[in-house]
C-alpha cells in the first residue's frame, strides 16, 4: 500500500483518497458498510460554536449531472462534536481532519482553537467558502484580505496544520489562494461548491427552500481541476482536490492538475463503498499508467513541460 | 438485483419484483430502498422507493412507483432479466406489533403512499388483527391493488373526482366509518397526514413520510425535521434513517 502513502502538512496518509466535509456525517452511517481505517482521512462535518439547525427542507434537489445542497451547516455544535464524534471516531486508526465554521472571526477562533486540542484530530480545514449560511461564511471566502485575517487568526491558535478551503465563486481564484498563503496557511483545500438554483416548474418557484445551494458532483469537476491546475502554480502550500470525484481515474487527474491528495463528497451519497472502490482500483491503474508512486502524478499537466526543457540526455 | 416481473399497473404506474440477496436484510412493512435508476451520472441520485412487498424464502421483493420525472421515467424502461442496483433495505418501518392480535387497525394510504401498506396489512392479518384499509386516489383509473388489499380486509376507496368509491378524500371515509379502531398506520402526501394528525392524534397514529433526500443513509443531514417536543430548538429527526415512519407527534409536519 505504500505507493499510495502521501505526506502532508500534520498528516500521514495510507491512502490519498477521505470523505469530503458534510458528505459522510461523522462516519457513523458509513461504518455499517466498510471499516472507515482503510481510509487516508476524514474530513468531518463543518463545526460551529454552537449547535446550528441549518435551513428548511427541501435542502437538496439534483441537477444534470450533479446536485444543489443548502444544508446551512447543521451540527451538533462543538461541545458535542468533541464529546461525542470525535470521541466515536477516536476508535478507528484514522486521522481526522476537523472543518470549521461560522459567522465571525472569532466563532472560527473558538473552534479552531479546542478542535485542534482532541488528539485524532490531525488537520484543520478552514470552511470560509459555505454558500449556505447568510451572515460570514462566504463574505470570508470571496475577500483576500478577509479570508487572509481569518487564516492568521486561527493559525494563532490552532494546535495542528490549517488548511484553507477555497470557495469557486471568486473571479480570481489565484489571488485568494496566494492571499490564505501568506496569511499562514498549510495547505488548501479546494473546491467547495459553486453557488446555484433550480426552479419548479409546475409553481416557478425555487425548489430549494433557501433558494440557492452549493453544486456539486461531476457537473463541477472541470472547474475544480482548472482552479486546482492555475493555483498549484502559483503557490507552494500542497492542495488536497476535490469536486466531482468518483472514479480512480478522476483522482489522478486531479493529481495531474496539482493536487496532493483527494477528497469524495456527492459520489458517497451514490454508492456508500465509493472510497474503498477507489483505494482499491488505484494500485491497478497506477501500474496501467506507469507510474511507481501516486505522488509522481501531482502537477504532471504543468510539470511535464518543464520536464521536457530542462532535459539534457 | 435482477428484474423478475415489471409491469404497469395503472397509466404510469408501474409493478417492479426484482430478485436478490438483499432481501433477506428486509424485516419490517414501511422500510424503503433506494434505487439507482441508470447507470453512470445521470440523473445523479438515487431515488427512494418503498418496500411494497417482500418475500424472504423467494428472495424476491415488490415495489410500486409512479414514472413521473426523468429517473423513474428511465426505471420504467428497465426490462426483464437486467440488473437494478438497489440500495437497502432503509430506515425504519411500520411497528407491526403495536397492533394487538384481536384488535382493529385501520391503514390509510393516498395516490403512491399506498404500496407499502399491502406488506403490513398482510402481517397484521398474520397476527390476527382485523384489517380496514382506506385508499384515496386523484381518479378511477389511477386505482390499483383494490384487489389484493379487498382480499386482506374491508377496502374502502376515495377519488378526488368522484369517478370511484366515495367522493373526497380518505378523510371523508373515514370520518362516515362506524366501526371502532385502536391503531392507523398511514402513508401518502403531507397534507393527508397533517389531516389526520389534526383529526385522530388521540388514537394510535403512525405515519409514513416524505421528503427529499440526498444519501439515504443518515449522513448529510438533507431530510431533517424538527421534532413535536422542541419545535423550533435543535432537536431533529432524519426522515431517512430515524423514520420514514414517525409516531404522530414525534416530528413536525
Ligand atoms: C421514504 C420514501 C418512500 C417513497 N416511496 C415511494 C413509492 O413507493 N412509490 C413512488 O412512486 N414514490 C415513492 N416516493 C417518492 C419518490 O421518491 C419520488 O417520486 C421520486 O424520487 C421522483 O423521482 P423522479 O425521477 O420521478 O423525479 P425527478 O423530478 O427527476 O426527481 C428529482 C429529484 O427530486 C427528488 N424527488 C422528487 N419528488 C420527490 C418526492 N415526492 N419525494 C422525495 N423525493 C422526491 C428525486 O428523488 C430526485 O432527487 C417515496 C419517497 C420517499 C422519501
Ligand atoms: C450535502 C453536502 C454538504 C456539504 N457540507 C459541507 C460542509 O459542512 N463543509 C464544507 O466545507 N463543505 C461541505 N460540502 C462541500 C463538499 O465538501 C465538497 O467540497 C463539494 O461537494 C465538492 O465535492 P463533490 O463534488 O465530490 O461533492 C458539502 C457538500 C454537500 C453535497
Ligand atoms: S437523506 Fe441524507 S440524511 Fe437523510
Amino acid at each position: 500500500m505504500s505507493r499510495l502513502s502521501v505526506e502532508l502538512p500534520g498528516l500521514h496518509l495510507k491512502n490519498p483518497v477521505m470523505p469530503a466535509s458534510g458528505c459522510f456525517g461523522f462516519g457513523r452511517e458509513y461504518s455499517q458498510f466498510f471499516n472507515l481505517d482503510i481510509l487516508g482521512a476524514i474530513m468531518i462535518k463543518a463545526t460551529t460554536p454552537e449547535p446550528r439547525f441549518g435551513n428548511p427542507t427541501p435542502r437538496v434537489a439534483e441537477t444534470s449531472s450533479g446536485m444543489l445542497n443548502a444544508i446551512g451547516l447543521q451540527n451538533p455544535g462543538l461541545e458535542k462534536v468533541i464529546s461525542e464524534e470525535l470521541a466515536w471516531l477516536g476508535g478507528y486508526d484514522v486521522p481526522i481532519i476537523a472543518n470549521v465554521a461560522g459567522s465571525q472571526i472569532t466563532d472560527y477562533v473558538k473552534v479552531a482553537s479546542d478542535i485542534s486540542k482532541v488528539p485524532n484530530v490531525k488537520a484543520l480545514e478552514l470552511n470560509i467558502s459555505c454558500p449556505n449560511v447568510k451572515e460570514g461564511g462566504i463574505a470570508f471566502g470571496t475577500v483576500p484580505e478577509v479570508a487572509k485575517e481569518v487564516t492568521k487568526a486561527v493559525k494563532e491558535v490552532s494546535s495542528v496544520p490549517v488548511y484553507v478551503k477555497l470557495s469557486p465563486n471568486v473571479s480570481n481564484i489565484v489571488e485568494m489562494a496566494k492571499a490564505v498563503e501568506e496569511g499562514g496557511a498549510d495547505g488548501l483545500t479546494m473546491i467547495n461548491t459553486l453557488v446555484g438554483m433550480r426552479l419548479d416548474l409546475k409553481t416557478g418557484k425555487p425548489i430549494l427552500s433557501n433558494r440557492t445551494g452549493g453544486l456539486s458532483g461531476p457537473a463541477i469537476k472541470p472547474v475544480a481541476l482548472r482552479m486546482i491546475y492555475e493555483v498549484s502554480q502559483q503557490v507552494s502550500i500542497p492542495i488536497i482536490g476535490m469536486g466531482g470525484i468518483a472514479t480512480a481515474e478522476d483522482v489522478i487527474e486531479f493529481f495531474y492538475a496539482g493536487a496532493s491528495a483527494v477528497a469524495v463528497g456527492t459520489a458517497n451519497f451514490v454508492d456508500p463503498f465509493v472510497c474503498p472502490t477507489i483505494i482499491e482500483e488505484l494500485p491497478k491503474l497506477l501500474d496501467e499508467l506507469g507510474f511507481d508512486h501516486i505522488s509522481e502524478c501531482t502537477g504532471r499537466s504543468w510539470k511535464q513541460n518543464e520536464a521536457v526543457t530542462n532535459y539534457r540526455p | 438485483m435482477k428484474v423478475l416481473t415489471h409491469k404497469e399497473l395503472a397509466p404510469s404506474i408501474f409493478e417492479l419484483t426484482l430478485q436478490g440477496e438483499l432481501v433477506s436484510e428486509m424485516k419490517q412493512p414501511g422500510q424503503f430502498v433506494q434505487v439507482k435508476t441508470t447507470e453512470g451520472a445521470e440523473p445523479l441520485l438515487r431515488r427512494p422507493i418503498s418496500i411494497s412487498s417482500y418475500n424472504s424464502s423467494e428472495k424476491q421483493f415488490t415495489m410500486i412507483y409512479r414514472a413521473e420525472g426523468k429517473g423513474t421515467t428511465l426505471l420504467s424502461q428497465r426490462k426483464q432479466a437486467e440488473a437494478v442496483d438497489i440500495l437497502g433495505p432503509l430506515g425504519n418501518g411500520f411497528p407491526v406489533h403495536e397492533a394487538k392480535e384481536g384488535e382493529t387497525a385501520l391503514l390509510v394510504g393516498g395516490g403512491i403512499g399506498v404500496p407499502p401498506l399491502y406488506q403490513l396489512s398482510q402481517m397484521l392479518v398474520a397476527n390476527g388483527v382485523r384489517v380496514i384499509h382506506v385508499l384515496g386516489f386523484q381518479t378511477k383509473s389511477a386505482i390499483f391493488y383494490e384487489k389484493e388489499f379487498s382480499e386482506l380486509g374491508d377496502t374502502h376507496i376515495a377519488t378526488v373526482d368522484g369517478s370511484y368509491g366515495t367522493k373526497g378524500f380518505v378523510t371523508t371515509v373515514i370520518d362516515k366509518l362506524e366501526q371502532e379502531f385502536a391503531t392507523i398506520f398511514s402513508c401518502g402526501p403531507t397534507p393527508m397526514l397533517k389531516a389526520l394528525e389534526a383529526g385522530y392524534g388521540e388514537k394510535r397514529l403512525y405515519l409514513s413520510l416524505e421528503e427529499r433526500m440526498g444519501c439515504g443513509i443518515g449522513a448529510c443531514f438533507a431530510c431533517v425535521c424538527h421534532t413535536g417536543d422542541d419545535p423550533t430548538g435543535f432537536s431533529y429527526k432524519k426522515v431517512c434513517s430515524d423514520g420514514p415512519v414517525f409516531r404522530a407527534g414525534e416530528v413536525i409536519l
